[in-house]
């Protein structure tokens, strides 16, 4: 088997999905003929036709909200944001009605709401957002956010069966820049279960997407240069959180650094830091320490761009502090 | 409700041999500063090109080929000694540059310059200037609807005799915010022209797949405004529908939608193909109904010779040439000034605890293309 990008690997999976299972539909802007801004449903349409490939109006609400409709009865839409800055237009729709549906009505809603997410492409401050903070805060929505080719399908294919509503965050960086084989089979990555993405003892990096990357970077770089051991746990799912991945991992290195991609206040990395605290902060030989975004929306001109998000060597720093400590 | 020009329902009906739009009251000069304009707004495009060809522009590149009369024609009709404000959407650069842009400041845009009018924080034409009367727009489709509603309002609540004018493709009028704020000055009676323009295309999107009604100009009926719809690539025809309309509003009469046909002969940024578009479809519209073309005809018809025009084009040229100069001897911005300017007070947001005494925690600055929507 050859190794296919991470961009081919989401591909993959909605062709295994909407082949599976019939219900399995996908809606969005620019979807079909043309496969998708960044070409991630290519070829679609031309197997599964205009009525299961549907190309809509420029109305992302009117998209989720007509996913939840179709998912009550039966159907299992995958909508796509042409990029997910625009879910804030579905805002409403998401948290509102989709996120209580089973709670308030026993109505279920099994849809998946997925596209391009993240920075470092330059593209400015409405083409390169990182929207899971705004949601995490949502019960009854699940978010995954995968790193790696193989989880980008497998965390697909999971959130399409899933019964509820799966944010499926897709880094753009990632897409054609990172290759894998994929695992042979029915490739089915569990949501809610983290992923020790390098094994260590001196420090943990609890981190997910784009900057799992620089992580390991990082963490290479202080291996050689510092003879630190790094561990770095991909958190991939962020909505159920993986909890006992989170202790394990303190309980192991007993130093822990947050990275993410998006900004500081409010974001994932200060719940994560919580629930150390509550879980295990007798296991803590060091304060916990977040490398995140600044808390500015994300300029466009290079130089200002590399600014604002986390870097590796941020990481390198962040690590040699703790060691330190 | 008043209607102007051909009642088409797909812009292909409109192709032709460019008739004759109505009698206008714009002088001799005016018509040929219309006409510069549309060439500066073209060749302005054109280097743009060269410039992202040489990878110095960072980021997608927005065309308005081909729908320079819709965009200048339509500003046009507004009064600036009056403070008339408008706001443009991707395919306004003509718009634009009616409105008081300058060359030098679309191209430091384009390559992200630290002294560009956004300080290297927005890309492209997303800028604006409330002196010269004009509010940049945000990617959000539709969402200056009704913040154009508000600027309208506070001209009515404040008893000034000033115009807004706002943009919005064929595709955004599919969002919700385009509905929200279109009703609500239509209900406030605010004095705001929306202007459509019909290219035929939203990125892939066929208007038929954009909406069920026969024609975009129809929404007006449901919100109970007036409505008028022109040929877009006749300047004239532009500039006459978006006067009477903006006439309307400066008496009291409230809001009009205007559809302008007109067609994207570009992809919907520079890396798009077009591969969606049927074969022939865009020569014809580039053989048959440049706006250029038929507006620079026109003037020879009306006794402007060629060379009158010519100097005019040389004129715009060396505009470009100075203002490309310029931007390109722009530094690009100083790292920590993406810190300035989120709040009033404090002014600055202060340096996170890793970035302390750091101005730039990389070496180089990549340059990936066009966001990564394609191979490279
Ligand atoms: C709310 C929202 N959804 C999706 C997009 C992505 N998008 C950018 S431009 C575009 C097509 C716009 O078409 P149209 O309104 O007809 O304008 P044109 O580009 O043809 O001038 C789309 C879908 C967006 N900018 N905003
Ligand atoms: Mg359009």
């Amino acid at each position: 088997m050859s190794e296919i990008t991470y961009l081919e690997a989401i591909r993959e999976a909605l062709f295994e999905e909407m082949e599976r299972d019939a219900n399995v539909f996908c809606l969005g802007e620019d979807i079909g003929a043309y496969g998708g801004a960044f070409k991630v449903t290519e070829g679609l349409m031309a197997k599964y036709g205009e009525e299961r490939v549907i190309d809509t109006p420029i109305s992302e609400a009117a998209i989720i909200g007509a996913a939840a409709g179709a998912a009550h009865m039966g159907m299992r839409p995958v909508c796509e944001m042409q990029f997910i800055d625009f879910i804030s237009t579905g805002y409403d729709m998401l948290t509102n009605y989709v996120a209580t549906a089973r709670y308030r009505a026993m109505l279920p809603c099994p849809m998946v709401v997925r596209g391009p997410s993240g920075g470092y492409v330059r593209g400015g401050p409405f083409h390169s957002q990182n929207p899971e903070a705004a949601f995490l805060h949502t019960p009854g929505l699940k978010i995954v956010y995968p790193a790696t080719a193989s989880d980008a399908k497998g965390l697909l294919k999971s959130a399409i069966r899933d019964d509820d509503c799966v944010l499926y965050f897709e880094h753009k960086y990632l897409y054609r820049r990172i290759k894998e084989e994929m695992p042979s089979g029915d490739h089915l990555t569990p949501i809610g279960k983290a992923r020790i993405a390098r094994e260590g003892r001196d420090v943990s990096i609890i981190t997910y997407a784009s900057t799992v990357w620089k992580a390991l970077e990082a963490a290479e770089q202080v291996e050689k240069e510092d003879g630190l051991s790094v561990e770095v746990v991909d958190l991939r799912t962020l909505l159920p959180m993986d909890d006992d991945a989170i202790t394990a991992t303190v309980k192991k290195t007993n130093r822990v650094l947050i990275v993410h991609e998006d900004t500081r206040t409010g974001g994932v990395a200060g719940e994560i830091t919580a629930r150390i605290t509550e879980n295990a902060f007798e296991w803590l030989d060091a304060p916990i320490l977040r490398v995140t975004a600044a808390d500015v929306p994300l300029p466009y001109s290079p130089p200002l761009e590399d600014y604002v998000l986390p870097q590796t060597s941020d990481i390198v720093l962040a690590l040699r502090k703790l060691a330190a400590y | 409700m008043a209607r102007s020009g051909a009642a088409a329902s797909s812009p292909a009906s409109v192709t032709g041999d460019g008739a004759r739009s109505d009698a206008t009251s714009l002088t001799r000069e005016q018509k040929l500063e219309l006409y510069y304009f549309m060439r500066l707004t073209r060749s302005l495009e054109e280097r743009l090109v060269n410039l992202y060809r040489q990878t110095k522009v960072v980021g997608g590149l927005f065309r308005s080929l081909g729908q320079e009369a819709d965009a200048v024609g339509s500003a046009y009709a507004l009064d600036r000694s009056k403070g008339d404000m408008l706001s443009p959407l991707i395919r306004n650069l003509g718009s634009m540059l009616v409105q008081g842009a300058k060359p030098n400041e679309i191209i430091k845009q384009y390559m992200a310059k630290g002294d560009s009018p956004t300080r290297g924080r927005e890309l492209n034409i997303h800028y604006g200037d409330l002196e010269r009367g004009f509010i940049g727009q945000i990617s959000h489709l539709g969402d200056m609807v009704p913040v154009m509603a508000g600027v309208t309002l506070s001209f009515k609540m404040r008893r000034q005799n000033r115009v807004g004018l706002v943009y919005v493709g064929d595709g955004a009028t599919s969002t919700g915010a385009f509905h929200e704020g279109i009703n609500f000055a239509a209900v406030q009676r605010c004095p705001l022209v929306v202007i459509v323009e019909n290219n035929g295309y939203a990125y892939s999107t066929p208007l038929r797949k954009q909406t069920a009604a026969k024609q975009l100009v129809d929404k007006a009926i449901g919100y109970g405004i007036a409505g008028e719809q022109a040929d877009g690539n006749d300047v004239i025809a532009t500039y006459e529908v978006t006067k009477r309309a903006v006439d309307r509003a400066r008496s009291g009469g409230g809001v009009t939608l205007i559809e302008l046909i007109t067609y994207r002969r570009k992809g919907h940024a520079e890396h798009d193909n077009q591969s969606y578009v049927p074969a022939g479809e865009i020569d014809r519209w580039a053989k048959e109904n440049d706006p250029i073309d038929r507006y620079a005809a026109r003037l020879n018809d009306e006794g402007v010779g060629a060379p009158e025009l010519a100097a005019i084009d040389a004129r715009v040229q060396s505009e470009i040439d100075e203002a490309t100069d310029e931007a390109e001897a722009s530094p690009m911005p100083d790292p920590t000034d993406a810190l300035v300017g989120l709040y009033a007070d404090p002014p600055a947001v202060a340096p996170l605890w890793f970035r302390q005494g750091i101005k730039s925690a990389v070496e180089v600055h990549e340059r990936p293309a066009s966001w990564g929507t394609h191979d490279v």
